[in-house]
């Protein structure tokens, strides 16, 4: 049924073919510029979180002697001879590396690694024995065991300390590390904030949207600016802004004070309520422009036809008017929400010790603390929420695209 | 008639209410930008109003100290480098990116978008461990990588848009007119998404010139930009010299507002032009 024939067919699919290679050819950079400097560091860094390389590299002759020990009793003479030989043949860094590692599951293990490490053994007599006399945490079943299972390639304990357990017999049982850190409370924490973000937005966001899309002149012009110019302002500068006007000495109480409204200055940085206004203050453009590049393209005509069929204001609103923009603050939502998760800038100038997200912690695992095994499981599995938001929003309302600002 | 002029009354209430929250949310929003312009001209090492007076020695004490020289230097080095490298590859990306048909087109695009999407703590940490290991952590060249991966999407998104709003029968007429696809794309094309590559190039800029969680993993104690040096003492007190750091962000950012906009307005032009 081709009008020309089959040649022509050929040439059109043969043209479209060099297009679509001549296309590809100008995308391929910034594709690969992305996979080797964005997608391969994120594999790495999520791969991380089960990643046991740091005690997996440094102890081959246990790993292999103790894949005889059948884990019931004590493990055999081999397998202690083959652990003070793998740690006494690393520097004393890495043996401290490896005794951080370890203490991580059990406690007392780093000591114990590294009293290994600078153990004067003699070779004539068993090593079991000198081991056990030197600490007798050596002839404890449980130490052998923590080392077999944090021995392996892959571990889980990571991940399942991100969210407060571990493995213990090989069951997963709540967590009973010595620093208290509870990250399922911190996640909770991470989601209640930026909930209570994201609803202050949404009750905020939408009457100013709405005046934003029906407002003209200048003070269309003058509201408009007056949302962009925080858009494109520095997250950092407007979270610090934040401190002058908010502190106990600062702007506002000073303020509060000279007109009467208060007598002694109110509390409202370093705490939840400087986090929520300055998040607020962050987001609050984020949800306003989309919504507003949706209202603009109301259906008027909708509105005044269920106005002139006797609907009152409230039933065209909620009949005729919020429907159509519906769409529009449900993206603002999502996008005000997976943004918030990821906040680490403004919550650590503005908010308490009590007031840290997520990021803080990864961001503490990487630098203060150095644990990039736990920073990679906070951060994969802040990650997860953000997809997962992302991809419940997608399912319910289609592939809208959607735009993340900074 | 009496329910008439009650529906007039409650539209009223509810627009100037609506109204009525709308200017106190431009005040909530403009105040923190604004109040560091007066702030960063006190006489004081107080910031507080009234000001005790004005003076412009805080701007002298930034433009003397060689630490927040350096830092201004690396943040407008950093910034140019990223831009440029960000526009050149989102701009060949966004003109490949249009000629592509719908399955490949999707795939790839969620591919140059999924940056703005990950958590930059993410990001920031994630190129961290990559670029320890390859020595890289510390370096200006690190952070024009990881900046190049935040700044990239925007450029594409930017360019993208003129090009959607671009008749594609004017490269065919270059072509029937026998041109190249070099000359075509130069004297052609370029002109008529220049807009919307400045306008991409812009972001870019911007983006680079306030990031501060990569440089905070990535700078290390050498490398310290404007914001860096916001960040750290901020962390403990913010001093006038901070705030007329933070003027200078701001303004940067102000330019570029009014910048995007006038190219805007200039697209709207052109793309009208071209239409007719």
């Amino acid at each position: 049924m081709e009008i020309g024939g089959p040649e022509l067919t050929r040439a059109l699919r043969a043209s479209r073919r060099r297009q679509q290679v001549g296309a590809l050819t100008l995308v391929a950079p910034a594709l690969i510029f992305l996979i080797a400097v964005f997608a391969i560091p994120l594999a790495l860094f999520t791969f991380r979180s089960v990643d046991n390389a740091e005690t997996w590299s440094v102890l081959p002759l246990t790993r292999s002697a103790l894949s005889n020990w059948d884990g019931k009793d004590l493990p055999p003479e081999t397998v202690y001879a083959a652990l003070a030989t793998d740690v006494q043949a690393i520097e004393r860094s890495a043996a401290a590396t490896l005794g951080r590692r370890l203490n991580y599951s059990e406690p007392g293990m780093r000591s114990l690694i590294i009293s290994l490490h600078g153990l004067k053994l003699d070779p004539a007599r068993p090593v079991a024995a000198q081991m056990i006399a030197a600490n007798v945490r050596w002839g404890e079943h449980r130490i052998w065991q923590v080392i077999d299972s944090e021995s392996g390639r892959l571990t889980p304990y990571y991940a399942l300390r991100a969210l407060d357990l571990q493995l213990a017999d090989g069951r997963i049982v709540a967590s009973s590390s010595e620093d208290s850190a509870t990250f399922r409370s911190i996640f909770a924490r991470t989601f209640w904030i930026s909930g209570i973000v994201t609803l202050l937005c949404l009750i905020i966001g939408f009457p100013v949207a709405y005046v934003l899309a029906t407002a003209k002149g200048w003070f269309g012009r003058i509201l408009f600016i007056s949302i962009l110019l925080p858009f494109w302002t520095s997250v950092l500068v407007r979270s610090m802004s934040w401190i002058l006007l908010l502190q106990q000495n600062g702007i506002l109480n000073r303020f509060l004070i000279d007109i009467g409204l208060i007598n002694a200055p109110l509390t409202l940085i370093y705490n939840r309520t400087g986090v929520y206004i300055a998040m607020v203050h962050v987001l609050l453009p984020l949800f306003v422009l989309p919504l507003y590049g949706v209202m603009l393209k109301v259906d008027r005509a909708l509105l005044r036809a269920a106005a002139s069929l006797g609907a009152r204001p409230l039933a065209v609103f909620r009949h005729a008017y919020l429907p159509q923009v519906i769409p529009g603050v449900m993206a603002g939502l999502v996008l005000v929400f997976v943004t918030a998760i990821g906040f680490y800038i403004t919550p650590v100038l503005v908010g308490g010790g009590g007031d840290q997200m997520i990021s803080y912690f990864v961001a503490f695992y990487t630098n203060a603390s150095v644990n990039w095994g736990l920073a990679a499981a906070l951060g994969t599995l802040l990650l997860l929420a953000t997809l997962l938001c992302l991809g419940v929003f997608r399912w319910a309302f289609g592939s809208a695209t959607m735009v993340t600002g900074r | 008639m009496k329910s008439d002029r009650s529906v007039t009354m409650t539209e009223r209430v509810f627009d100037l209410g609506a109204k009525l929250i709308a200017v106190l949310v431009a005040i909530f929003l403009v105040t923190p930008i604004l109040v560091i312009f007066p702030l960063s001209f006190t006489s004081d090492s107080l910031m507080i109003f009234p000001l005790p007076g004005v003076s412009m020695r805080w701007y002298v004490d930034f433009f003397t100290n060689p630490v927040w020289l350096t830092a201004l230097r690396n943040s407008l080095m950093l910034a140019v480098v990223t831009m440029v490298v960000a526009t050149v590859l989102g701009t060949l990306a966004a003109l490949g990116l249009v000629r592509l048909s719908r399955g490949w087109r999707s795939v790839v695009s969620t591919l140059l978008l999924s940056p703005l999407i990950v958590p930059v703590i993410i990001i920031g940490v994630g190129t961290f461990f990559y670029f320890a290991r390859l020595g890289l952590a510390g370096s200006f060249f690190g952070l024009v990588l990881a900046h190049t991966v935040l700044a990239l999407p925007l450029v594409v998104i930017a360019v993208t848009a003129t090009l959607e709003g671009f008749d594609p029968n004017l490269v065919r007429a270059a072509y029937a007119s026998g041109a190249s696809p070099f000359p075509a794309f130069w004297h052609v094309t370029r002109p008529l998404i220049m807009p919307g590559i400045a306008t991409g190039a812009t972001f870019a800029f911007i983006t680079s010139f306030d990031e501060i969680v990569c440089v905070i993993f990535l700078g290390g104690p050498e490398f310290r930009t404007l914001p860096r040096q916001i960040w750290s003492g901020a962390k403990e007190t913010v001093t006038p010299t901070i705030a007329v750091a933070a003027v200078l962000l701001v303004v940067a950012s102000v330019v570029m507002t009014l910048v995007v906009e006038a190219l805007r307005k200039r697209a709207q032009r052109l793309s009208k032009g071209a239409a007719t």
